[in-house]
């Protein structure tokens, strides 16, 4: 039951002695108002030769000096356009379909520009694969605009022209003297790119491709090759699975590409009594495992003799090896919920190993898992671990004469950098095709700079029928040219790349026409499922088979070889941030300043270590006075390759494993404050992202940008309902989402009844009401709301140390809450129960475990937008007011900074700007240079220094939306009110509407049964409403 | 609120002193009145045609691609009757493709220096037509009338220093009746003395010391002065901002009394955007040039006292400049230099204003905030632009339901509420701070 369970933040909470915890919950604000300070002091107050009405003077003087200087406004130009292009409408907004293909991300999406400027990224709901942005693609459009970006072509150190490189590399590439040239590429997926590749090889003998992915997927490719021999990914749609068992697969996250949360977030609200099952096995605590109903902690090791077993208990062959018995129970009952769901279930694992990901194919091949399509494989990823491997052994032999890097960096990113770089002198003709002056650009012989994505043209094949166009959203900002356009060049053809895509797609297109693609942006062709599954599945329907079809690949040595998987020392996994993922945005202030789902830090990588290790190791996390954290250093040793990263206690992760995120520690082609973390890619030797490593403490302490303590609610706790399927299904509303009642002459009343009301409540019957619903089922955490969040309301990024201050900005977080599996009651029953000093000890240390494998809820939490709203009463200016729409008003103009509606505010969500973020040199980010600010919403204010602002529901766009409607004389539609957030939510879990409109999703999510209001005993009357989460805890 | 008006008031006064001044002093410095002999020479032209009538066909039919003196599409026609044997004029204006095809050195001649662009046929034309139309373009060019009184602009300076010696005539005056008047009494007393006349010593008191001693009446003036200065420094700061009447040099002297005005150009035509779009947009220009491209000179008739018809042809020229239009040869030369108008109407950026809504939706006439657009001569801000202002609006207009599909429901419930037929925009709402500030 929901009511009986206790969250906690932090691991800090726990500490029962913690002054900090009961300090922070007591204050109204984190930092110390220095009253007594300033005023305690009798004696030097009255010797201040500064009398009180000396301060009056000077106020007022500098008041009057002040208006007085106002008086005459600046000069405004206007300068409109010589011709005006016909599309462009000053002040309307033009939307263009494009794809983001990074190599690491890839995304069919809509561009929102403004005057023929990008500014927002939203998703393409015409897609049917990759259409949603994760929260870096929602960033990306901020990289466009990054004034650290190379402006044209160079050549070592100096500017040259386009037709002087063009010249000068050809020439050199055509007398290399028979040695190889290679082209080394990020995954381009596109048809249109292999075939130019093709084209190049033929035009320059003795050319080889090499596709690099810095954070390899090869063994998955290679995996998918032995049995299915096409190097591809396999592809799965989580909204078919009932029961999805996930051994590391970090499926919400960068897992084989992403992508996958909105079909999974599908399964996960509760229709008709079901909802999937959903047991997750990892080392570091990842998003997927924090949504899982049951996380299981297990050090890589162990999870390969997990999928042994668990390959033993589904198809009745191999063995189980050595696995702990906790483990194998656990195994045994995962393996139940497969058998139950048959062809409903799904087995998915990230273990970097080629025998492990052969098991996981055998696997839903022998359940024939109605989740894998086996007839549309991903191509996102095209990285070859050992081809990377030969070019550098080459390069240092002194047999690559040319080397085009393009879309890749890896003297960053290549765990065996050093290597690379003495094979670069080596290189005869060297080109980095790169944005940036990147470490690998820095020492390549030419730089042939190449365009932002959404400066280029392109095309993409997601996966096996599923095409994608990108299509230029602006001009190029500078002297740029795309690499294909480059090889074009090279390859004496005079066509554009432009043109060169569109001869590609003659055969691509079939009937459909090139304007209407690329106006949708994706094409989708169908692809006939393969014969032999076809008439196997007419046979077998429904069946679970238990003999494996005979393949080639042996399946049974790959377990085999798993389940005799052991670890001596301690196991690191290497993961990505959600944040930073493969690091290629690392200048972007945005994805520095977003919180890791997770740990809640930002601006950071580091160090994750479970607590009993920490021990071990002597290693600890402690909240200073504000609430900041502060942890040790820890340096990691791998044959030979130290790095030192701060400790980061991850409740949840695995004893005996540590965990740290790539991406991190980028030093060149990006601003200094950008600088930050650890690089973490020298630990990622052979391309495995799990490692045998030493660990070891080290001297000094590091200050994190964790903002996990801050905003706290003071003490007022519970604000997640959770319940489980069962008491969900069977019993009332009341029980496991009950409204709090109190008390009147002796009757007690549900608080939201208008008997103990102590407002009048206000008409809201006419006209729009909006709210805006949050499904804790479906909130994956994955922080795209957060970025878009961030575009559209100009919110300003405010930096590592006034994080630690916490005066982070963001209008929108998603709160992590912790909370053990099951009650805190039953802790105080066996307290009480405890029988002398043996016993005390053993159950005292069990309970302490707590915080060892904690379940894990995300509350996004924005302004509530209360009907009775507390800030708008102690407001000395009525700067904040209500709106008859449910919108909760903030006249910044008006507001003169006393903070007390933060301070009245029961979910701290107001953010008071403590300095002007824009044009200050203190806070170099993108609102410090023009070409930054170019990616700011015309639409909203910037705020200046002494405002309180806060989320406002996207009155700008209710607004937009509602004039549409009157301008065109007609009824607004359910679903074309949106906000940012609610928008970029691909999950589904945030839904915006009229509740007026009595037919809208909004209204009937409105009476959904699970649907609760934050705080709801303050009387607040929130117009933002949540619904409880459910966890799936059946067994099979 | 009430915006007090008194900023002008110190001017004002200076004003009607000057004009005072004036009525004693004009006959010194009235300005000599030029006649100006408006005899314009008129030419018969040789064959005789009716000059009036050829104005009228050449107005209705020629003058799209035509001006007598000037190149445009095709020639000036002026001295085309010297120039072409009469009947090769004839064949030519009715049927000039012919002429091309049959082979006429001349008229092959004319067509490819005109970018072979053919004319027109008019075969509804008569010969005695196209003589009327040759007498009226062989009229030579009347010399430019001066009108009376012309002033060139920006010269008005002598003005400014008829007044100070006007003024400084004036303080000598007072000075010499002060001076006067010392001396008459300084006579007087001494006559008296000699006449030993006493003169009585006035024991009242000087009327200052009495109202000082009246501690009343230092009070009640001292209040009067307070509110006064109170008036008159709350007047000020509410105008501190205030940008009415604002009405800057622009790079390009545009006339809206002669486009809007005299014209009657919808201003929609070229504030297009004001329909759609938050910004009513300053057009772009080629918009200028839909019509530029054939007007580059304004009629005689334009000009006024204060422009000259020079003056308004110069600025046309500008405007080709910024566009880069090479009026010669009638093409674009591809060398643009964007105007930098001088921004009139600034709202601050925390106040958002969407012109479609007033425009589209409620169907407000842009010289309600903007003022008689059609009558400036140079573009000046109307409306105070306050906060107010907008405010008393939204208070007193009624929002056009009608045939809105959209207000259809809300008015219906509104209505029922405040038991109105007509809703404000206050009553929908248009009062809430979030409606303008986000």
């Amino acid at each position: 039951m929901s009511s009986n369970k206790k969250y906690w933040k932090s691991v800090e909470e726990l500490n029962e002695n913690s002054s900090i915890v009961e300090t922070l919950q007591q204050n109204e604000f984190v930092q110390e108002i220095p009253t007594d300070e300033f005023l305690g002091d009798k004696s030097s107050l009255e010797n201040s030769s500064t009398s009180r009405r000396d301060f009056l003077k000077y106020v007022g003087f500098s008041t009057a000096a002040a208006s007085l200087a106002a008086c005459e406004g600046p000069v405004k130009k206007s300068i409109p356009y010589v011709v005006q292009p016909e599309r462009i409408v000053p002040g309307v907004a033009n939307y263009y379909a494009t794809t983001i293909a990074d190599g690491y991300d890839f995304a069919s999406v809509l561009i929102k520009t403004r005057e023929g400027r990008p500014i927002k990224v939203e998703n393409n709901n015409l897609a049917t694969s990759n259409g949603d942005a994760n929260a870096r693609v929602h960033a990306s459009v901020l990289s466009l605009y990054d004034n650290s970006r190379l402006q044209g072509p160079k050549k070592g150190t100096e500017d040259i022209d386009w037709e002087v490189l063009d010249k000068e590399v050809k020439s050199k590439l055509a007398n290399l003297g028979g040695k190889q040239i290679v082209v080394l590429t990020q995954t381009y997926a596109s048809p249109s790119t292999s075939r130019l590749i093709e084209e190049f090889k033929a035009k320059y003998q003795n050319v080889k491709h090499v596709v690099y992915d810095a954070v390899s997927n090869s063994e998955a490719l290679d995996a998918y090759k032995l049995m299915y021999g096409e190097r591809a990914l396999a592809d799965y749609d989580f909204s078919k699975a009932s029961t999805i068992i996930s051994i590391d697969a970090d499926f919400l996250g960068d897992w084989q590409g992403g992508g996958y949360d909105s079909g999974y977030a599908k399964g996960r609200i509760p229709k008709n009594g079901k909802m999937s099952k959903h047991i997750h096995i990892e080392a570091n605590m990842s998003l997927t495992g924090a949504n899982a109903d049951k996380r299981i902690k297990a050090t890589p090791s162990q999870q390969k003799q997990v999928l042994a077993a668990l390959y033993k208990y589904i198809t009745g062959s191999g063995s189980k090896g050595a696995l702990d018995s906790g483990l194998d129970a656990e195994v045994v009952k995962a393996a139940a919920h497969i058998k139950k769901a048959g062809r409903n279930a799904v087995v998915v694992s990230g273990i970097p190993d080629v025998d492990a990901q052969l098991v996981v194919l055998e696997i839903n091949k022998a359940i024939q898992s109605k989740a894998f399509n086996e007839s549309t494989p991903r191509t996102i990823r095209k990285g070859n671990a050992k081809a990377v491997a030969q070019l550098v052994k080459d390069m240092n032999a002194g047999r690559i004469g040319g080397l085009l890097i393009a879309g890749v960096n890896p003297v960053y990113t290549l765990p065996n950098a050093n290597e690379f770089k003495s094979g670069l002198e080596k290189v005869d003709v060297s080109v980095a095709f790169s944005m940036h002056n990147d470490a690998t650009a820095e020492l390549c012989g030419y730089v042939a700079t190449t365009p932002h994505y959404l400066e280029s043209w392109g095309d993409v094949e997601l996966k096996k029928g599923s095409y994608s166009l990108m299509q230029p959203t602006i001009r190029p900002l500078f002297k740029t040219r795309q690499f294909q356009d480059t090889l074009l060049k090279w390859v004496d053809n005079d066509s554009t790349y432009h043109q060169y895509i569109k001869s590609t797609w003659t055969g691509i297109l079939g009937g459909s026409s090139w304007n209407q693609t690329l106006q949708d942006g994706v094409l989708v062709k169908p692809v006939l499922p393969k014969q032999e599954l076809v008439d196997a599945l007419q046979v077998q329907e429904g069946e679970v088979e238990n003999s494996p079809i005979a393949t080639g690949p042996n399946v049974g040595a790959a377990a085999r070889r798993l389940s005799v998987a052991k670890s001596n020392g301690l196991e690191l996994t290497l993961y990505t941030k959600t944040a930073l993922g493969d690091g290629q945005q690392a200048n972007n202030p945005w994805l520095q300043e977003m919180p890791d789902p997770i740990t809640r830090t930002s601006w950071d990588n580091y160090l994750t270590v479970s607590k009993s290790d920490a021990d071990k190791l002597g290693m600890m996390n402690e909240n200073v006075a504000n609430g900041a954290l502060n942890g040790s250093y820890a340096k990691v040793v791998l044959n030979g390759v130290e790095v030192v990263a701060p400790v980061l206690i991850q409740p949840g992760q695995a004893e005996g494993s540590v965990g740290l995120a790539l991406g991190y520690g980028k030093s060149k082609g990006l601003k200094e404050d950008m600088n930050v973390g650890v690089n973490a890619y020298p630990l990622y030797q052979n391309f495995n992202s799990t490692q045998e490593v030493s660990v070891s403490l080290v001297e000094g302490t590091h200050e994190f940008a964790c903002v996990q303590l801050h905003n706290t609610l003071m003490g007022r706790g519970d604000i997640v309902k959770e319940t489980t399927l069962e008491i969900f299904n069977t019993k009332d509303k009341h029980v496991w989402n009950s409204i709090p009642e109190v008390s009147k002459n002796h009757i007690e009343y549900e608080v939201t009844s208008p008997e103990v009301d102590l407002w009048d409540e206000f008409d809201r019957s006419i006209g729009h009401h909006f709210n805006l619903s949050i499904d804790l089922n479906a909130c994956t955490g994955c922080g795209a709301c957060v970025i878009a969040c961030h575009a559209e309301n100009n919110v300003p990024v405010v930096g590592k140390s006034e994080i630690r201050r916490s005066r982070d900005m963001h209008w929108l977080r998603i709160d992590r809450y912790y909370s053990s599996e099951d009650t805190f009651e039953g802790d105080d029953t066996k307290k009480n129960n405890i029988a002398g000093l043996g016993s005390s000890l053993s159950e005292f240390g069990e309970m302490e475990n707590a915080s060892d494998n904690p379940q894990v809820v995300f509350q996004p939490v924005m302004c509530q937008h209360c009907n009775h709203a507390p800030c708008e009463t102690v407001c000395p200016v009525a700067a904040t007011s209500h709106g008859r729409q449910g919108q909760n008003h903030m006249a910044y103009n008006r507001c003169v900074g006393t903070r007390y509606c933060a301070n009245n505010c029961p979910y701290k969500v107001r953010r008071f700007n403590w300095f002007l973020y824009n044009d200050n040199d203190e806070f170099d980010y993108h609102m410090n240079n023009d070409l930054g600010r170019m990616v700011l919403n015309p639409d909203v204010t910037v705020r200046s220094r002494g405002v309180m602002e806060k989320c406002s529901m996207c009155i700008q766009m209710t607004q937009k939306t509602i004039l549409d409607a009157k301008r065109d004389g007609r009824v607004i539609k359910d679903g074309e009110f949106k906000t940012a957030c609610s928008a970029a939510c691909s999950s589904g879990a945030m839904a915006f509407g009229d509740i007026n409109d009595k037919d809208s999703e909004i209204a009937k999510l409105k009476e959904d049964n699970r649907m609760y209001h934050l705080l709801e005993h303050v009387g607040t009357k929130p117009n933002v409403i949540y619904h409880t989460k459910v966890r799936n805890t059946t067994e099979a | 609120m009430k915006q007090v008006k008194h900023r002008n008031s110190a001017s004002k006064l200076l004003i009607l002193g000057t004009v005072f001044l004036f009525t004693f002093f004009s006959p010194v410095f009235a300005q000599e009145e030029t006649a100006v002999d408006n005899t314009a020479v008129v030419a018969e032209a040789s064959s005789g045609g009716d000059a009036v009538k050829g104005e009228a066909l050449f107005k209705s039919l020629c003058a799209a691609c035509h001006k007598r003196y000037k190149k445009m599409t095709g020639p000036a026609l002026f001295g085309v009757a010297d120039k072409y044997d009469r009947e090769w004029i004839y064949s030519w204006v009715k049927n000039s493709a012919a002429m091309i095809a049959s082979g006429d050195s001349k008229a092959i001649a004319i067509y490819e220096e005109y970018n072979k662009t053919a004319m027109n046929a008019f075969p509804q034309l008569t010969n005695s037509d196209i003589d009327n139309i040759l007498a009226y373009v062989m009229e030579p060019k009347a010399a430019p009338v001066t009108p009376v009184g012309v002033v060139p602009v920006g010269t008005d300076s002598d003005s400014g220093v008829s007044l100070d010696i006007v003024l400084g005539i004036l303080v000598l005056v007072f000075l010499m009746l002060l001076v006067v008047l010392f001396l008459v009494n300084k006579t007087l007393r001494s006559f008296a003395e000699a006449n030993n006349v006493t003169l009585p010593d006035s024991d009242r008191l000087p009327i200052w010391k009495a109202f000082i001693q009246n501690q009343f009446l230092v009070l009640v003036t001292a209040i009067l002065l307070l509110l006064a200065s109170a008036y008159f420094v709350y007047g000020y700061f509410m105008q501190v901002g205030v940008d009415q009447g604002y009405a800057p040099i622009q790079p390009i002297h545009y006339s809206h009394k002669i486009h809007a005005g005299d014209n009657q150009i919808e201003c929609k035509y070229c504030h297009s955007s004001a329909r759609v779009s938050k910004h009513s947009g300053i057009p772009s220009l080629n918009v200028c040039m839909n019509c530029h491209k054939s007007i580059s000179e304004v009629a005689d008739a334009t000009a006024t006292a204060d422009y000259s018809k020079e003056f308004y042809d110069g600025e046309i020229q500008k405007l080709y400049k910024a566009v880069g239009w090479d009026a010669d040869s009638q093409s674009y030369t591809g060398e643009t230099e964007p105007v930098k108008w001088v921004r009139i109407h600034n709202l601050p950026d925390f106040a958002y204003f969407n012109h479609s809504q007033h425009v589209s939706v409620a169907g407000v006439e842009c010289q309600t905030c903007h003022g008689p657009v059609e009558e400036m001569e140079i573009m000046y801000q109307h409306a105070p632009l306050t906060m107010g202002w907008c405010i008393n609006c939204h208070r007193e207009t009624n929002v056009k339901v009608a045939d809105n599909e959209y207000y259809e429901k809300i008015h219906e419930e509104l209505s029922k509420k405040y038991g109105v037929d007509q809703l404000t925009a206050a009553q929908m709402g248009g009062l809430e701070c979030g409606k303008c500030h986000y």
